[in-house]
């Protein structure tokens, strides 16, 4: 009887074992091991940023390319490309630190509401069908899909200004909100030295007149920046200016001529001059705001 | 600027639905039938009724507020519907402790794990009851016997239903018009055919459910009762007692038509109420209960998403 | 039993508050806003300049490309300047300013109220005259009518089918055209025939209308081949595909042209202004416009120039009464809600309709309780619950699969919707997301 048992249990489990090494054989999958090596480098977000699905098509992408000049994990840097390239013996290629920069400061005292949006809050939804709320059709409509596809919590809408804010600590710049935003305003910029950095917050390609009749804040495409800048790095295309952060020394002479304070700079110490008005303390004060207008 | 105009994708007029007024149709649509338990069965009724509207009312908003953290909408009426749905597929006189667990079963464990109304795969009345009837199996298998109003709740004479005769091979059968109105112990909602055609027919004609899933219901366990007595009319009751005893039509217009849990399509619905009446008629003729239609119920609301993916609606110009 | 389509479908409030009102002609404004792109497909090329004077019926842009139609002045006066204006689209387009002085036509326009029945012309003539109308359906869609009456080779229209329909709620300008421009509606609708060599026409109207379906009734017996369908009441059926299928029991397949089931639908909107252009020579330049709803003080059927400023009708409908929510260009369920009251009547505006503040607002969205009550209602047989969240969710295969791009946009999930959800808001997102896709696949 007990015998019959064994036999029985015994002869079932080398069948299994049989069919399963069979199996395993003939279904195996041949796959490079320094995938999975160069995977363990990865920061496992799996955020897609780099292009590729998650870190294993990264992985993949990383060791069957011929040189890693074109790939890039935005959210590991240069730390993690460079142990890749140690594991496949390879060069990285050299890449500086970058952030999601929010190219627009329209914000509710700027830019006053001219009708009110009752539609799914939803940017893409209401960006088909609207230029947005107020007389700016180029900017911020601030249902937040940037903050919807953000998978790390780093930008949020602030409820003071109606827009987006990027947490520094937090953002990887894998490039999600710059594809969930309709309007293009969000941009991957050079992190720069010490966070510091210059952009023209604004999109608006509009003339100058009705670009500044829809938003106190906006570019009018004076130039005058473009004339100003020592180093050649500000183009001015449709209406609106462009800082090349490639060329920028951030000497913040733009910042000054400005007339709409439409050119933002970040993380610097206070002017000398102390010219309070202008510069650094532009952006905090839109931050902290506190106001209560229905936005 | 107080006259800002306001801009929103079309469609611009709505026809004034909300849940509310599917939910408050749906218990108004149950009127009848509990009039019937009230006259029959007395002060039970309104005890175990009340009792389970307030735990399933009082558990959803405790859920709601401090687990879920979002605001209570108790108000739309959907945790009162299971409190009186899970009331009428329990005897009229089951101690009020027991009522207060089956609603925190049906709402706690049922519903809002899920994420709440709209997300919940099994009806949640029916996930009370089956609770209940498996934790509790002498309780919630004996019936009072219909009385007149008023009655005292716990004292009253109790004794089987028809359908465990049924299973017992009895062939006595009772009146034609006791059936209809009624007249039968049983759970306290589910006596009465008349009040409960009432209410489906008060449900179609204000729209609030099509006919799909109840007619389904019922024909199949028609023909499947219908072959079953043809075939061996001693063992086997004719389908006119299969349909108007037990929880059948209470389960196939009220249960089994849940939004949440039904499928979408027209086709899904037919195929979802034949499968209800099938694994009725099988369980009440061959099974060891002899009332199978929580159970049927649920079994199908699990297949819910099968019959969504392989019955689509009927697509216009498609092959 | 009167015939309708067989899927779908809601009946909503209709509302129809100037219906029976005569049609007033509008005097031209001070000042017309021409949109140049006011039709499906490439806008119009401006052919004139600053400071140029023009007579209403003068060529102010010619059509860019095959699907596309020229534009012609309103009014006659003078250009005073090629700019931007927002448009019924809410984004800012170029568009054509005029002056208005006087009122003078090209002296090729036929302007004496004698009807003129008879046309001898052949139906390539025909097609040449309203393309160079600048003629598009006037139902609202605005797709250019000449690619519709040139069917692609191999296929052949057996039948012309009129949509006088009107399943919008409130519109009435249809209404008011068949009941008092019936015989040059009917003469346009046999030029039509001969235009695509049918011999045989219907004209479809919803039995609300019955003092329209008894007079063209009457009318249509001194016409070759017209016959008059009153058709039960259910909206969306001014929908080509579920015109069709009313009419002809036929449905188009998925992904086909009306032409396949071997269909022309036209607007009589559109038959009227194929009358003007071939018997009368005038391009389309003004149309039937009706100015409706709670918010205005007497709604009204207007006679109105294209590019007359919205402000213009409104006055003239006796002003807004009350708070105004909403200016609506269209009807409730398919219009477009405008920004301002500034946006130009174009020739796609069958309708005005000004809601005021308490009708205008969206009730909350609340979680969908899988009623399947939009399932029940969609008349192309789709899932809108299901569509809406595969668009929420980015997942484009999935709307794929289940027929996003067959949506029609008519807004009856919405409508029906206990819980309020914005379905179609997403799903138009989706539609259009999916339709890039497949056409990048293709190419």
């Amino acid at each position: 009887m007990i015998l019959i048992a064994i036999l029985t249990l015994g002869g079932i489990g080398m069948a299994g074992s049989v069919l399963l090494y069979a199996a395993s054989k003939k279904f195996e999958v041949y796959e490079n091991p320094l995938i999975a090596e160069v995977q363990e480098a990865l920061p496992a977000a799996n955020c897609g940023g780099c292009g590729y699905p998650g870190c294993a098509g990264f992985a993949a992408a990383c060791v069957n390319a011929s040189s890693l000049d074109d790939l890039l994990c935005p959210v590991g840097g240069a730390d993690v490309m460079n142990r890749v390239a140690a594991i496949l013996g390879q060069n990285a290629a050299k890449t500086d630190p970058k952030i999601a920069v929010v190219r627009c400061n329209g914000n509710c005292q700027a830019r006053p509401h001219v009708n009110r949006y009752d539609g799914a809050r939803n940017c893409a939804v209401a960006s088909a069908l609207y230029g947005g709320e107020t007389g700016c059709s180029y900017g911020c409509l601030g249902y937040g899909d940037c903050a919807t596809a953000c998978t790390f919590g780093a930008i949020h809408i602030n409820p003071a200004t109606g827009l987006p804010e990027v947490i520094e600590e937090k953002c990887t710049s894998c490039g999600a909100c710059v594809k969930a935003c309709p309007k293009n305003i969000i941009e991957l910029r050079n992190k720069g030295p010490k966070s510091r950095r210059i952009y023209v917050s604004c999109v608006n390609k509009d003339k100058g007149g009705p670009a500044r009749k829809a938003c106190a804040n906006a570019c009018i495409g004076c130039s005058k920046c473009v004339k100003e800048c020592p180093f050649d790095a500000i183009q001015m295309d449709s209406n609106v200016a462009w800082i090349d952060f490639r060329k920028c020394r951030l000497c913040r002479k733009c910042t000054l001529v400005c007339p709409t304070k439409a050119i933002h700079e970040l993380n610097f110490p206070p002017r000398k001059e102390a010219a309070t008005e202008a510069g650094g303390a532009k952006t905090k004060d839109i931050i902290n705001e506190k106001t209560n207008s229905a936005c | 600027m107080e006259n800002k105009l306001i801009i929103s994708p079309s469609p611009h007029i709505h026809s004034g639905d909300n849940i509310g007024r599917n939910m408050y149709g749906v218990l108004a649509a149950l009127i009848p039938a509990f009039a019937v338990s009230l006259y029959y069965f007395g002060l039970g009724a309104l005890i175990v009724t009340a009792v389970s509207v307030a735990s399933c009312v009082v558990v959803e908003y405790l859920i709601q507020k401090y687990l879920m953290k979002q605001t209570p909408a108790i108000t739309d009426g959907s945790a009162i519907l299971t409190g009186v749905l899970l009331a009428f597929n329990l005897p009229s006189n089951l101690p009020v402790w027991i009522v207060v667990i089956g609603a925190i079963a049906a709402i706690g464990i049922g519903k809002m794990p899920f994420g709440g109304l709209g997300n919940n795969i099994f009806n949640p009345a029916l996930v009370g009851r089956v609770f209940l009837l498996i934790s509790f199996p002498a309780q919630m298998t004996t019936w009072p016997l219909p009385g007149r109003f008023p009655m005292d709740y716990v004292d009253a004479a109790t004794g089987a239903t028809l359908l465990s005769k049924l299973n017992e091979g009895v062939s006595q059968w009772p009146s034609f018009v006791d059936l209809l109105l009624g007249n039968m112990g049983g759970s306290l909602g589910e006596v009465s055919a008349a009040a409960l055609l009432l209410g489906f027919a008060y449900l179609l004609a204000r729209k609030i459910i099509s006919w799909h899933i109840p007619v389904a219901v019922v024909g199949t366990v028609a023909a499947f009762t219908g072959i079953m007595h043809l075939a061996d009319p001693l063992s086997y009751a004719g389908p006119l007692i299969h349909l108007m005893s037990g929880g059948l039509l209470l389960g196939a217009i009220f249960m089994a038509t849940d939004y949440v849990t039904s499928p979408m399509s027209r086709s899904g619905m037919l195929v979802y109420g034949a499968g209800i009446g099938l694994l009725t008629s099988v369980i009440r003729l061959f099974g060891a209960y002899p009332e199978g239609v929580s159970f049927a119920i649920l079994i199908m609301n699990a297949l819910t998403p099968l019959i969504n993916t392989y019955f689509k609606p009927k697509h216009f110009g498609g092959k | 039993m009167l015939r309708t389509f067989r899927l779908g479908g809601i009946h909503p409030p209709e509302n129809k508050l100037s219906a029976g009102k005569t049609v007033a002609i509008l005097a031209p404004p001070p000042q017309v806003i021409i949109p140049l792109g006011q039709h499906i497909g490439a806008p119009a090329q401006a052919v004139v300049a600053k400071g140029d004077q023009v007579k209403a019926g003068t060529l102010l842009a010619k059509a860019a490309g095959f699907i596309s139609a020229p534009i012609h002045s309103s009014v006659s006066g003078k250009i005073t300047k090629i700019d931007q204006a927002v448009d019924a689209s809410g984004y800012a387009r170029p568009a054509i300013y005029i002056d208005v002085t006087g009122d003078e036509w090209e002296e090729t326009i036929d302007r004496s109220e004698t009807i003129r029945r008879e046309c001898t012309l052949s139906s390539q003539e025909i097609v040449a005259k309203i393309t160079a109308a600048g003629i598009v359906g006037l139902g609202g869609a605005t797709f250019p009518t000449h690619v519709k009456l040139t069917p692609p080779p191999g296929s052949k229209a057996g039948i012309l089918i009129i949509n006088g329909v009107e399943c919008e709620p409130y519109l009435t300008s249809d209404h008011a055209l068949m009941l008092q421009r019936g015989e040059e509606t009917l003469t346009g609708v046999s030029i039509l025939m001969k235009a695509i060599g049918v011999d045989r026409a219907i004209i479809g109207i919803e039995n609300n209308k019955p003092d329209a379906i008894s007079h063209l009734r009457t009318l249509a017996r001194t016409f070759a081949g017209i016959e008059i369908m009153p058709l039960k009441v259910q909206y969306p059926q001014g929908g080509e595909k579920q015109l069709i299928d009313a009419v002809l029991r036929r449905q188009v397949r998925s992904g086909a042209l009306p032409i396949s089931a071997g269909a022309v639908v036209q607007n009589v909107g559109t038959a009227y202004a194929v009358y003007e252009a071939v018997q009368k020579n005038k391009p389309l330049f003004e149309r039937i416009v009706t100015i409706t709803g709670r918010g205005v003080a007497n709604p009204s059927n207007f006679l109105v120039r294209i590019g007359t400023p919205i402000r213009y009708l409104i006055e003239a409908a006796g002003g807004l009464s009350g708070q105004t929510g909403k200016i609506i260009g269209g009807g409730p369920m398919m219009g477009k809600a405008l920004v301002s009251a500034d946006i130009p009547v174009a020739k796609g505006s069958s309708g005005i309709l000004v809601l005021p503040r308490e009708e205008a607002a969206r009730k909350p969205s609340l979680p969908c309780i899988r009623c399947a009550k939009c399932v029940a209602v969609c008349p192309m047989g789709l899932n809108p619950t299901l569509l809406m969240t595969a668009t929420e969710f980015v997942q484009w295969e999935m709307a794929e699969k289940n027929y996003i791009v067959d949506c029609i946009e008519c807004g009856s999930c919405s409508f029906t919707c206990p819980s309020h959800r914005p379905l179609l808001d997403y799903i138009r997102l989706g539609k259009g997301k999916v339709m890039n896709i497949i056409r990048t696949r293709k190419s």
